[in-house]
Formats: C-alpha cells, sequence, structure tokens
C-alpha cells in the first residue's frame, strides 16, 4: 500500500450559493465518504484549509498575502488516502462530494526519498 | 439585573435538571474519549454545568435547558479533541472516533454522537463498563452513582455511610483501571449477556435497598436512589439484548416495594413495622405497575431470584390486612428462594415466616441451623429475632440478652430505639 495525497481545489464557488440545510447536507455527505474509507482503513487524515494565507518566495524570503489565484485554483484541502496504485487511488477519489460542486481533485503519490547511494 | 429569587430558581432547577442530564452526558462523552478517559468527560460535564449556572443566572433559563447543555458539552468535547489529537492517550482508532480527528467530520461526526436515539444504549454500555467483572461490587454501585446517576462525592459518602475521602479512593481505582484496561464501551455478546446483565441488576438491587432501606441518608437522596434504580433498570427492559425474564423481575420487584416507601416511616424518619402500617398510604399506581412487569417475566424456562422476591413483595402487596397475609404461600416461595438462591439473610427472612405459620418454637429450632452462623452472630436483625421468638416462647431473659446484642450491633438509632421498646415490654 502507497499513501496517496488528495489537492482539492476550487467548489467553494458553488458552496457558497447554497442555503444552510443543503451545505449541511454536504458537510454529511463528506462525512459519509470519509466514513467508508475510515472504515476501509485506508483514510490516513487531512484537513481543509482557509482561504487566507501568506507566501514567502526565494532568496529574498519576499512575502506575499494570499489568496494566490482565483478561487476555482485556490487549493481548499487535503486527504491522505492509501492505496494500492495511482489508479486504484484515482478511482477512490471519485467519490469525493467536491466533484458535485464543480471541484477538482489532484491525486500525487507520497514519494519516498531513500539515502543517496 | 435578575432578583435575588431567580438566582434560587436557577439552582433549584439546574440541581434536578444535572442529575438527569449528567448521566447521559458523561456517557455519551466517555463513548467519544474511550473509558481511559473518564476523567476528561467528568471534567467536561462538569465545566459545561459550571457554564450554565453562570450564564443562566444572568441571562434566565433557555427554553429547551438540556439542549443547551449538549451543545455546549459538544463544543467543550470539541476544544479536547483538537487539543489532543495527537496525543497517544486518546485512541481514535476505530472507524468513527477516526472522523474526529480531521476538520472535514468532526463537528457532523460530534453531532451523529450525540443523537437521542443512541443515548439509551450509550447509558447501557456504561453501565456494563461500571460492572466489569473484575471491579469489586461496592467500586461498581459507587462508580455508577457517580457517573450515570450524577451523584456527587459527598452525596455518596452519606448514602453509604462512609467518608468522602473512602469514596475519592474507590473512584480513583476503578478509573485507574479503566485507564490500564481500555475497558471497551460495549454490551456484551450472547454468550456473556446472562452473567454481565446478572452483575448489573445486581447493582442496581443494591443501589435500590440501599435507598429502601437506610434509616440514616436523608429523604431526597433515599428517593432519589430508588429513582435512580429503576430508571437504570427500566433502560435494561427496553434493550433487546438485556431484556430477559430477570431483568423484567427485578423491575416487578423495586416497583412493588416502593409502593409501600411511603408508609415505612414515620415523618420522624422512624421505621414502622408492615404489622403497623397504614395500608391505604400503599401507591395502588406503582402496585399495578409492578405486575405489568410481572406478566412480562413470565417467559423463558428459569426462575430468579427476583421472580421469587417479586412474588412474594405481591403476596404482601395485595394482602387486604397483616392477619389476611398469605403467610403459607409466602413460606413456599421462601423454601424455593433458599433453594435457588441459598444465603443466610434469606434464611433469617425464612425464619420470620415459618413464625407466622409454624410457631415460634419451630422457627427457633430453625434458626439453630441457619448457614453462615458465625457471620450472623454479629448480625443485628438476628439477634432482634432470636428476641422476638424468644419473647413469643416466654423465655423473658433469653429475649433481654437478644435485644440488648441488637441494641449493641446496630449503627441505626431508629432501629436501637425500637428494640430498647421491646426490652421495656419485655419487663411489663
Amino acid at each position: 500500500m502507497e499513501r496517496y495525497l488528495y489537492i482539492f481545489r476550487g467548489g467553494d464557488a458553488v458552496s457558497a450559493q447554497q442555503s444552510p440545510e443543503l451545505l449541511q447536507a454536504h458537510m454529511q455527505k463528506w462525512g459519509a465518504w470519509m466514513k467508508g474509507l475510515a472504515e476501509k482503513q485506508i483514510l490516513d487524515g487531512g484537513e481543509p484549509l482557509e482561504v487566507a494565507g501568506k507566501q514567502v518566495n526565494g532568496k529574498n524570503k519576499m512575502v506575499i498575502d494570499g489568496p494566490f489565484m482565483e478561487a476555482k485554483e485556490t487549493v481548499g484541502g487535503y486527504l491522505i488516502v492509501k492505496a494500492s496504485s495511482l489508479d486504484e487511488a484515482t478511482e477512490i477519489s471519485k467519490g469525493c462530494p467536491i466533484l458535485e460542486h464543480d471541484g477538482k481533485v489532484e491525486i500525487r503519490q507520497l514519494k519516498k526519498v531513500d539515502m543517496p547511494k | 439585573m435578575q432578583d435575588k429569587n431567580s438566582t434560587y430558581n436557577v439552582h433549584q432547577l439546574s440541581d434536578h435538571l444535572f442529575r438527569h442530564e449528567s448521566g447521559k452526558m458523561v456517557s455519551v462523552l466517555t463513548k467519544i474519549f474511550g473509558t481511559e478517559n473518564l476523567g476528561t468527560a467528568e471534567d467536561v460535564v462538569q465545566q459545561t454545568f459550571m457554564d450554565a449556572l453562570q450564564v443562566w443566572a444572568f441571562k434566565g433559563i433557555p427554553d429547551n435547558p438540556s439542549a443547551w447543555l449538549f451543545r455546549v458539552a459538544k463544543n467543550k468535547a470539541i476544544d479536547v479533541i483538537r487539543k489532543n489529537k495527537h496525543s497517544v492517550q486518546y485512541d481514535f482508532s476505530d472507524s468513527e472516533r477516526a472522523l474526529l480527528k480531521s476538520e472535514y467530520t468532526l463537528a457532523t461526526t460530534m453531532e451523529n454522537l450525540w443523537k437521542e436515539e443512541l443515548i439509551a444504549d450509550d447509558m447501557l454500555r456504561m453501565m456494563f463498563a461500571c460492572c466489569h467483572p473484575e471491579i469489586s461490587e461496592e467500586n461498581q454501585i459507587t462508580l455508577i452513582l457517580k457517573t450515570l446517576c450524577g451523584f456527587s462525592t459527598a452525596e455518596i459518602a452519606k448514602s453509604f455511610l462512609t467518608s468522602e475521602d473512602t469514596v475519592s479512593k474507590r473512584l480513583y481505582r476503578t478509573r485507574e483501571f479503566f485507564r490500564q484496561h481500555k475497558i471497551k464501551m460495549e454490551i456484551p455478546s450472547a454468550s456473556e449477556i446472562k452473567n454481565r446483565n446478572s452483575a448489573v441488576l445486581n447493582s442496581i438491587y443494591l443501589l435500590f435497598n440501599e435507598g429502601y432501606n437506610s434509616t440514616h441518608s436523608n429523604e431526597l437522596i433515599r428517593k432519589d436512589l430508588i429513582d435512580e434504580a429503576i430508571l437504570l433498570c427500566k433502560l435494561l427492559t427496553e434493550n433487546k439484548d438485556t431484556q430477559l425474564p430477570e431483568t423484567f423481575a427485578l423491575m416487578a420487584l423495586m416497583y412493588f416495594h416502593s409502593s409501600r416507601s411511603d408508609s415505612r416511616l414515620t415523618t420522624e424518619g422512624e421505621i414502622i413495622l408492615l404489622a403497623n402500617q397504614d395500608r391505604r398510604k400503599w401507591n395502588y399506581n406503582l402496585i399495578a405497575k409492578g405486575n405489568e412487569y410481572m406478566d412480562k417475566a413470565a417467559f423463558g424456562n428459569s426462575i430468579s431470584n427476583y421472580h421469587l422476591e417479586a412474588a412474594i413483595a405481591f403476596e404482601h402487596c395485595t394482602a387486604e390486612s397483616f392477619g389476611k397475609t398469605n403467610w403459607k404461600r409466602i413460606l413456599e416461595l421462601y423454601d424455593w428462594l433458599c433453594k435457588i438462591s441459598p444465603s443466610p439473610i434469606t434464611e433469617l427472612n425464612k425464619a420470620v415466616v415459618l413464625m407466622q405459620v409454624n410457631g415460634a418454637a419451630e422457627a427457633l429450632q430453625f434458626l439453630k441451623g441457619i448457614s453462615e452462623k458465625n457471620k450472623m452472630e454479629t448480625y443485628y436483625l438476628y439477634h432482634s429475632l432470636l428476641g422476638e421468638i424468644n419473647s413469643r416462647l416466654n423465655n423473658s431473659v433469653e429475649a433481654k440478652k437478644n435485644f440488648e446484642t441488637a441494641i449493641r450491633l446496630t449503627q441505626s438509632k431508629t432501629e436501637r430505639k425500637m428494640l430498647k421498646e421491646k426490652v421495656a415490654a419485655l419487663l411489663n
């Protein structure tokens, strides 16, 4: 089993337009989806992120206030999931409720860095 | 500003409400944090009550005080989890609790864990944890009173005529046991349920007896003990795994006994013997409830001591007068009880009935063969009964000795007073 990072982007624009009841229902969907992952014992944590942030750049350590790109490209959160392959991890990510809000999931395998030989 | 009167009302209402809600809240929170963190669960409840007293005294009591308490407790629980989610002390490995670790699901999962329809089962699980076979009987009851019945350490100490220090030590030991063994909050499996349930029933009955028989504690605590015992047993009757015949039988027994509780004591707290009780004061609604549960207890192929004790109590409850009591039937039931659940106390009770049916001489003969005689020699009721028998046999000198021994052995002022009256009667 390898570990994969799901990077969530967008989806907030749709969420922002919804009534509190619908939003609540949406959060329950996240709960149900993640519960399924937890029951299969492949959930390895993850958190949503605030929109505001800062970025420190290069040698000069120049600081920029975020958000850094348009809403649909902003990273809104992450999750780490265990799967046997990138394809399997991709299949699993299709259950993510963010897709219903027109968001995106980027799937990346966590890399193991060996000692240089 | 609120006037003094409303502050008083806040305290009065909250005492009752807190006791009622405390058991539910501790049970749910222990499910969330694990029994190894029982202390944290109790702290959250305590802090919630303190918040309530402060806010309510100022803003008035909310329309739905229970919902208010639950909401505050949920928020506090969320804070505890945020602070401790990476601590090894908290185990979030099972799938439901795993969701408490991520902010994506923390709030909704917390909400789901507090659903009204789950709370009764959480309380049952808590009861089974409290009555774990490796915890001693007195520690079991102490813990039940503290966690499920919302009793303070001082109130528990009063109920058991012991010091607050002793109660604190007992609670500490049990919490340590939970911490070390991470006892699961679960309803036992089908193969264990009968034994584990009988341990829970035993504790409930001890609680009840503490309320019913005690002459030492104040009236309010006595009533609360009786009510809490009935409430806990009722929960057991409502769950399919624990609604065994003996569960219903204990419920019937407690209702039969409690129907007579108002006529047992004078307003000064002195005991009135069954023969002298005003039967019009008995609560016939409670007797009817006892009958309902008695009917429900009549299934399966085993008879428990609760069935027989309930049947005996039923005979007393339905007798028109002391003289018209069906003593013969009661004696048969005691014979049976001595067979299935022999104990010197049961034999002592049987001797009382024997005296009614076959006379004092036979009762005396029977008492000579009582089991665990050494232990009974230190029990005041044994000597008190011997005194009664000897006085009926006109052995006044013996009887006086018996009553005087009983006076030395009892702690209870009321009992002592009654025994002294008997000695005085002998001299006349």
